[in-house]
């Protein structure tokens, strides 16, 4: 192609992304904008699937016949956000099993609160109540983002992450309304997971690279800190109508601002578990890895199957 | 009919479902590929689901104050009557496959068969289970075909499945004293009733998928009469893990 044709089709690409129009697969997109979204999407992707991990940890341990079928139908959503964001990572060129492959060297990161564990059965109504509820704030723009697979794979992902959202709060509140022992339990999941959840939104303004370029293509709309300043803002309230505290001596509302203050975020843990030395970030990957790698004989068996018949119905026919 | 009797056939019943639906809650997040997982865990939702109306019926046949949750989780072992198959534990897809197409050919058939019942909460269970246990069948005989004729890897752990989890099936069609009676009075099933068309099924199958039905004469039995393996004490003590730790409380 000419570079007068490049220049042409790049014009027609930017024209389409300020008009707020979709980009479709089969578009021409730069080869940044190509690499950007399977890196995002895949991220995303991820996220999910090893986010199945720590919650299904308590699916067999689960106190109720209630509680165990809405965490089993939860984590089962996870599985879908995880197929549909897959399928949208293909349409950008790539395969499933290279996309997997990035995940199981460590080329590939996922959400970072994924590698702390669940301890308590309070983990379950923190991570639905906290971690979906910071999932939501950063998803909720991506349902407008300029990728036309992405989009709309976001519009439905957010309408359940939502329910999750409200689900895990449900679960926490009957703990707080529960026995002390129950209130105990619920405030300690609180402790252990209000830091990481504040993490979810990545580096502060200043120390993150990606900014700027995916504003460009509405892969982002707002910035980290306003992200989670916007968290902090709306989980707060919700903490107080819990009754339990959040765990943050420097958190006070600003008359000024109409914002909360709160405290500075310990930076060196959140490095510490994105560089792969969290708690579970072995396990986790393992845990994916020993599921695919003992997954590949059945895979094999399907498609063998699958050749024989074609064969067996060629012969027929023929 | 007496409730005792009654809720004793009933947990017959729900009590595979029960104890199928944990173990397929354990592969969650494991499966060989996303959409096998997907549907594992649509199985393991629908068999929890059964179990809760077959709980709440029982729980509202008993006297005292129960809830489907003591049903479910504050028995002792020796009182789950679920048969031995379905708390064999998930050693490969291979036997989670097997495990579960041999139960859901005589699942379906009993509820065929339960749509009958004088019972008309059985008939209601039985009425919306079955639509479900339909695609289990499906997918596990698809499965099964696939595996046993697959690749030689497939097959060989595919034989080893059927070989060792067919000592199981014949129990499925064993009944107590007392689910005799339930029997009789035309609220149970009877299911040495189709015990012929099932193993015809399960061999055709078999057949179709390239694997031999095993020609054992030796059948393991006692789950029904809560004698169970050594399995089943560890399937509980983490099911059971909760309620055990955290007495009376509600969640």
């Amino acid at each position: 192609m000419s570079s007068k044709e490049v220049k042409n089709l790049e014009a027609i690409f930017d024209t389409k992304i300020a008009r707020d129009e979709k980009i479709e697969p089969k578009d021409w997109m730069p080869e940044k904008y190509r690499q950007t979204h399977i890196r995002q999407i895949s991220q995303h992707a991820h996220s999910e699937i090893v986010g199945m991990l720590p919650e299904g940890n308590w699916i067999t341990r689960a106190p109720s016949l209630r509680r165990k079928v809405a965490l089993l139908a939860k984590v089962q959503d996870e599985a879908g956000h995880g197929l549909y964001l897959y399928s949208a990572c293909e349409t950008l060129g790539i395969s499933r099993e290279e996309l997997y492959d990035q995940l199981h060297t460590g080329k590939a990161k996922y959400s970072s609160i994924f590698n702390y564990p669940t301890l308590t059965w309070a983990d379950i109504g923190a991570i639905g109540w906290l971690v979906d509820g910071a999932a939501i704030i950063n998803q909720v723009p991506l349902c407008n983002t300029s990728f036309g697979p992405y989009a709309r794979a976001m519009v439905r992902v957010c309408k359940e992450e939502s329910f999750h959202q409200r689900q895990g709060y449900e679960i926490m509140m009957t703990l707080c309304n529960g026995t002390k022992e129950q209130k105990d339990m619920a405030q300690d999941a609180l402790n252990r997971w209000w830091w990481p959840s504040l993490m979810m939104f990545g580096p502060t303004d200043d120390q993150s690279t990606h900014t700027e370029q995916s504003m460009k293509w509405k892969l982002k709309r707002k910035t980290n800190d306003e992200l989670r300043q916007q968290f902090v803002d709306q989980t707060v309230p919700q903490a107080d109508i819990l009754g339990l505290k959040i765990p943050d001596e420097d958190l006070k509302y600003n008359n000024d601002t109409g914002h909360y203050d709160f405290g500075e975020i310990d930076w060196s843990e959140f490095w510490q578990v994105v560089k792969g030395h969290g708690k579970c970030n072995k396990e986790r990957i393992k845990a994916r890895k020993d599921a695919w790698d003992n997954g590949k004989w059945v895979r094999d068996a399907a498609m063998a199957y699958s050749e024989k018949q074609k064969l067996k119905k060629a012969k027929q026919a023929g | 009919m007496s409730n005792k009797n009654l809720k004793h056939y009933i947990y017959g019943i729900a009590d595979n479902a029960l104890i199928l639906g944990q173990r397929l809650s354990e592969l969650c997040g494991h499966g060989p590929t996303l959409e096998t997982d997907i549907a594992l865990t649509n199985i393991a939702l629908d068999l929890l689901g059964q179990t809760r109306s077959y709980y709440q019926y029982i729980a509202n046949l008993s006297t005292e104050n129960t809830s489907e949750d003591d049903v479910a989780f504050l028995r002792k072992e020796r009182e789950y009557r679920n048969v031995l198959l379905v708390e064999q534990p998930n050693t490969d897809f291979a036997y989670i496959i097997t495990r579960q197409y041999f139960f859901d050919v005589f699942h379906f058939m009993l509820l065929n068969k339960l749509q009958k019942s004088k019972d008309v909460n059985l008939v209601a269970i039985a009425n919306k289970s079955i639509k479900e246990v339909g695609y289990h069948k499906q997918f596990s005989g698809d499965w099964l075909k696939r595996l046993g004729d697959g690749t030689e890897e497939s097959h060989e752990k595919a034989k080893q499945a059927v070989n060792d989890l067919w000592v199981f099936t014949d129990e499925l069609f064993h009944s107590s004293n007392n689910d005799h009676q339930v029997i009789e009075s035309g609220y149970g099933v009877d299911p040495n009733s189709f015990k012929e068309e099932y193993y015809k099924t399960v061999s055709s199958l078999l057949e179709e998928a390239t694997l031999q039905v095993p020609e054992t004469k030796y059948f393991q039995k006692g789950g029904k009469e809560g004698i169970h393996s050594e399995h089943m004490g560890y399937i509980l003590a983490e099911m059971q893990y909760m309620q055990r730790t955290y007495p009376d409380m509600k969640w």
